[in-house]
């Protein structure tokens, strides 16, 4: 792993401007749903503040005028034509839901 | 593979015998390759392969007994990709390439182990403990497809599915001594791949050697009308002679060799560069001047995409659920923050941010701008050669005892791997050498998209004239 460590020392970005607060690590928690304890949340923040810094390593490229690539192919909608097909029996689609009844998934009341 | 295959026709060994052999061997494995064994399918399988092979129009797999990993599906067999959230989950359904395989009278004899939803290259995230490394169980066997590789590698299967999203198959197959190949974006279908990063995601052929690559890959290869990102392109079979390296411009990147390159690495990646020179292959420099961000941008679009894709684990359709009694947000939180392991929350938080309002411009859009620079640097070197040759990976095999808790260090092992992926380009890991302890060392060889041909027709060639790849551990 020395030298890994190496590597990063080359990359590591010079410019530590970007920092990543506790607050912003519970904001894009609980954008994703995840609960963070005390602990995880010292842990993660200092470990996306490192790979953040790493980050900055693209803010040397000029990248003016160039656009994004969000698929590696060029590639339109693959559209079928509108006809009905064999799918999943009803049993078989719900069968991995933690609860179901009758063909339905069942979860806790949303409006109350 | 092609050698299990001559065994069956000259009746040396049936494939119930083989299958059986395999199961019990499997079911010795110290080194934790499997997550789930299927003795029942897969003896059921060998036993209608033997009537299959008692016609003459059997086919190279009948009978051959691969491994799959664990994140592709197969109707009945639970997929767990590793993570207590899918520890339940049994598909309805088998994923197009597995249904391929069967269609084809493979043998699949279980789900091998992997990083928590392939996001690693250790094999040591799974919730079903790390794979050891069959050149040394005190080493990892890299990963995420760490269970195909080792497997493979200890002849426990005949060849193994991986899939690999930033180096995923060609990692694990350098350090475990393997022919490993990342197929062009598109080219194998996906459907049934739990998804991680979609314009990153690829299934492909672990085996051996790459002619046994090949014949998987011929197997697995081609649309599929279920998967709307498959490529439309019409590949031939590829020949299994190998193809004659005589005026092939193979094309090394400085950018691939320098600091962070482990120097015993370096000089058998050489060595195997030099043995293609020696078959006629003609060697140029090239640049590819933005690779050096590759891992950034990989780690911002991969997150990025994995967010999104693992948004479907909410405890409601399929996987565990907690904290229902607290109503349903509460059981979104509790499912998601019990299901998933610290990694995985890594990624997810990494890439929730990344797409967040204030930072999108910042991380996303200038990591997907900077992607672009990446596959024009690829582009303008093909023009200038037609495979391109470097490492795999920067050091062999390290011990789960030199593991740091260093997320960082652990991405940075995918550098030479990630750049195919970001552009969609099939690169092919094979055998060239060993470091001083006797670990292997894996050559990465690149090419145009879908030319695939020329990836292992090369290898093909190379492993006629080397014999790094019959070494076994």
């Amino acid at each position: 792993m020395v030298y890994i460590a190496a590597l990063i020392r080359k990359y590591q970005g010079v410019n530590k401007n970007v920092k990543i607060t506790d607050a912003d690590v519970l904001h894009a928690a609980a954008l994703a749903r995840i609960s963070l304890d005390g602990d995880e949340l010292r842990k993660l923040s200092g470990e996306l503040d490192a790979v953040l810094d790493y980050m900055d390593l693209l803010s040397e490229v000029d990248t003016s005028g160039v656009s994004p690539t969000h698929h590696p192919l060029p590639a339109v909608n693959a559209m079928r034509d509108d006809v009905a097909r064999q799918s999943l029996d009803l049993e078989d689609a719900v069968r991995n839901a933690p609860r179901h009844k009758d063909g339905c998934v069942v979860v806790p009341k949303v409006i109350e | 593979m092609l050698e299990t295959a001559r065994r069956y026709r000259k009746r040396k060994e049936s494939p119930v015998e083989e299958t059986r052999r395999l199961l019990d061997a499997i079911k010795r494995d110290t080194l934790n390759s499997f997550i789930t064994i299927d003795e029942q399918g897969a003896l059921l399988s060998a036993r209608s392969a033997e009537d299959l092979l008692d016609r003459e129009d059997a086919g190279v797999l009948a009978g051959i007994p691969v491994a799959v990993k664990d994140n592709i599906c197969t109707c009945g067999v639970r997929t767990t990709c590793a993570s207590e959230i899918l520890a339940d989950f049994v598909p309805a359904y088998d994923a197009t390439v597995v249904k391929k395989l069967k269609d084809q009278g493979a043998v699949i004899l279980g789900k091998t182990n992997l990083d928590e939803f392939a996001m690693g290259s250790t094999t040591t995230t799974s919730c079903f403990g790390p794979t050891r490394n069959p050149w040394d169980p005190s080493r990892t066997p890299g990963g995420s497809s760490g269970g195909s590789a080792a497997a493979v590698a200890a002849m426990l299967c005949a060849g193994a599915l991986g899939s690999d999203t930033g180096g995923s198959i060609r990692m694990p197959a350098s350090f475990c001594g393997i022919t490993g190949l990342k197929p062009t974006y598109g080219s194998v279908s996906r459907y049934g791949l739990v998804a991680f990063a979609s314009s990153l995601d690829q299934i492909g052929p672990m085996a051996a050697t790459a002619r046994d690559a090949a014949v998987l890959f011929d197997a697995i290869k081609g649309h599929d009308p279920l998967d709307s990102t498959s490529a439309l392109h019409d590949y031939a079979p590829t020949d299994l002679e190998g193809i004659d390296l005589r005026g092939v411009r193979i094309g090394v990147p400085e950018d691939f060799f320098g600091p962070g390159l482990n120097p015993e690495v370096e000089s058998a990646v050489l060595s195997g560069i030099a043995e293609l020179a020696d078959m006629g292959a003609q060697v140029v420099d090239i640049r590819l001047p933005h690779v050096r961000y590759g891992v950034a941008v990989y780690y911002i679009v991969a997150t990025a995409e994995a967010s999104s894709n693992l948004a479907r684990y909410d405890g409601v359709r399929y996987g565990m659920r907690a904290g229902e009694s607290g109503g349903l947000r509460n059981m979104y939180l509790q499912t998601r923050s019990k299901g998933f392991g610290a990694e995985v929350k890594r990624r997810i938080m990494l890439g929730t941010y990344a797409l967040s309002a204030g930072y999108y411009d910042a991380y996303y859009r200038k990591a997907s701008q900077v992607r672009t620079l990446i596959a024009d640097d690829f582009r303008a070197a093909f023009s200038l050669c037609d495979i391109i040759a470097g490492p795999t990976t920067p050091v062999t095999a390290f011990g789960l005892d030199e593991m740091v808790d260093d997320p960082l260090s652990i991405y940075l092992l995918d550098i030479y791997t990630i750049p195919a992926n970001l552009a969609g380009l099939p690169a092919l890991s094979i055998p060239c050498g060993f470091d001083s302890r006797g670990l292997p060392v894996g050559m990465q060889l690149m090419a145009p998209h879908f030319r695939e041909d020329l990836l292992l027709g090369a290898g093909i060639a190379f492993q006629d004239r080397t014999g790094h790849h019959k070494v076994r551990p």
